[in-house]
């Protein structure tokens, strides 16, 4: 059995529309609130009858739950590696619910819910991971969502909650408002300018963190981070959320400001850089992932300064997910090899670029 | 994933530094982290987690309360050092004081301010949960072969069906 997609209304990638605000600088919004189910063991201690009993308890709750009710559900447990690696990389699960990961082998009883910009996932490191997702820079209105479900979720599931600390979790480092909020955002020219240290210093002061591409663990690839906050406890949710908005928004204006240096004070060896990747994607007959990005990177900036503007920012966006390994097997109905991707990546590269920019300049 | 350092342990510190205007990331398990915390005194900021979790480790080998388990789910201070989570929910109530501590030393805080929470609450569901409750550390108390514990929960679950 493998995953069927078309089951999603927009394929689960609808946050990738490029329609939020400062969309060429942030790419997406997402919050997510860890809870656990009263009466059972975490996951990582819940025996394999726990977590099944967690997820029916949960199924039937969620069929009455008005924000869910045309939502779909995948069974983690019953799909194959490369539908559960489909699913991470259109970033609607994590990679340990996924069972991707070396250390957290496949759980029985994994699942996730998704509607459209919700998901659910189910025996994830709590038994609950609820997420929102919206494009562009949207706090607020994730928040609003993912609130919303919450509280419905909440009123026919029993949540795992203490008077002091708040709801109750696995790691201590989510306990609390068990809430993450976190923008992916793309920071080229704090990069180039060199400013960039400067920037991530700042944040970890403002108690906030920054991640790569894929959230805790992963690496910074293509200039792009996960900001989010660090600290779940001693601040509510709206204060939390308020500070994570004004950071961002002072360094989506540092990242604007250095593009403007970066044009006037070099203008010339920026735009040769620039077209330079964007001629590679185009012509490249081989690409590995970091490469990719890389060069896409380049092109996300050529297009926000303007010197590109035949591609959209849209177009870039699908770039990221559908260019990366599972969804290129996926496209060529085989599993490949390191090489074959490579040549698969490039090749999908062109095609997409080809069709959207036909003639260059 | 495993530790960057001794490749042989998972990796349950993921550490973040900037030098020179370039990202390091770094990957390490808690005996590792320790070890860098107690070495290096400039370069590398200590995890909080790590911190705390090495100072656990010390006072464990003075007090040794490594014998006290949850009364739930039967976790220990041992088995949270080894993997940095909580084994369930009552954790939080058994190992209260320490855990005080360590959410402020971790998150700067230990007070919950955000939204609070009632679970639903009816007589019926109530009761359900109570059972359920009970019958899952029946199970637990029979996998363990605790039985005196295992007849004592049955009785309780009678009475109440």
């Amino acid at each position: 059995m493998t995953v069927d997609l078309s089951l999603l209304p927009d394929g689960g990638v609808g946050w990738l529309d490029a329609s939020g605000q400062h969309a060429d600088i942030v790419l997406s919004t997402r919050i997510r609130l860890a809870r656990n189910v009263d009466g059972f063991a975490f996951t990582g201690r819940a025996r394999d009858g726990e977590r099944l009993r967690v997820l029916s308890q949960v199924r039937e709750a969620v069929a009455s739950v008005p924000s869910l009710r045309e939502a779909v559900m995948y069974r983690l447990d019953e799909l194959p590696p490369t539908s559960r690696a489909l699913l991470h990389e259109r970033h609607l699960v994590s990679k340990e619910l996924a069972g991707l990961e070396t250390q957290h082998p496949l759980r029985s009883g994994a699942a996730v819910f998704l509607a459209d910009g919700l998901g659910v996932m189910v025996n994830e490191e709590d038994h609950l991971r609820l997420q929102s997702l919206r494009s562009g820079f949207a706090l607020q209105e994730a928040f609003a969502a993912i609130d919303k479900l919450d509280r419905d979720l909440g009123a026919r599931v029993p949540y795992s909650y203490h008077n002091e600390f708040g709801f109750l979790t696995a790691c201590p480092t989510n306990v609390g408002t068990g809430m993450r909020g976190s923008v992916l955002i793309h920071l080229p020219g704090l990069v180039l300018t060199k400013e960039i240290g400067k920037v991530l210093a700042s944040l970890q002061q403002m108690g906030l963190t920054f991640r790569g591409l894929y959230g805790e663990g992963s690496e910074v690839v293509g200039n792009f981070f996960q900001i989010s906050n660090q600290t779940t406890l001693g601040r509510s949710e709206e204060e939390l959320l308020d500070q994570l908005l004004r950071v961002v928004g002072h360094v989506v204006e540092r990242e604007a400001e250095a593009r403007r240096v970066l044009l006037r004070d070099a203008g010339y060896i920026i735009e040769d850089k620039l077209w330079r990747a964007y001629g590679t994607l185009r012509y490249a007959r081989s690409l590995t992932f970091d490469e990719a990005m890389n060069y896409l990177s380049g092109v996300r900036l050529a297009v926000g300064l303007k010197l590109i503007t035949s591609l959209s920012v849209y177009t870039l966006n699908k770039l990221l997910i559908f260019s990366q390994a599972a969804h290129l097997a996926f496209a060529e109905g085989r599993a490949l090899t390191e090489s074959e991707t490579s040549l698969a990546r490039a090749r999908y590269v062109r095609k997409a670029l080809d069709e959207e920019a036909g003639s260059v300049g | 994933m495993l530790c960057d350092s001794c490749s042989e342990r998972d990796a349950v510190v993921h550490l973040t530094t900037i030098e020179n205007n370039a990202v390091h990331q770094l990957h390490l398990c808690e005996k590792c982290a320790a070890e860098r915390g107690v070495e290096t005194t400039v370069a590398t900021p200590k995890h909080p987690l790590g911190e705390f979790l090495h100072e656990v480790h010390q006072q464990v080998a003075s007090s040794s309360p490594d014998t006290v388990r949850c009364t739930f789910c039967n976790t220990t201070m041992a088995d949270f050092r080894a993997t940095g989570r909580w084994g369930c929910a009552r954790c939080y109530t058994n190992f209260e004081p320490g855990i005080r501590e360590l959410l402020r030393r971790v998150q700067g805080n230990h007070r919950h301010v955000g939204r609070s929470y009632r679970p639903p609450m009816s007589e019926t569901f109530e009761r359900s949960a109570v059972l359920g409750e009970l019958k899952e550390r029946l199970r637990r108390a029979i996998d363990n072969e605790q039985f005196e514990i295992a007849a004592d929960l049955r009785d309780r679950i009678r009475v109440m069906e």
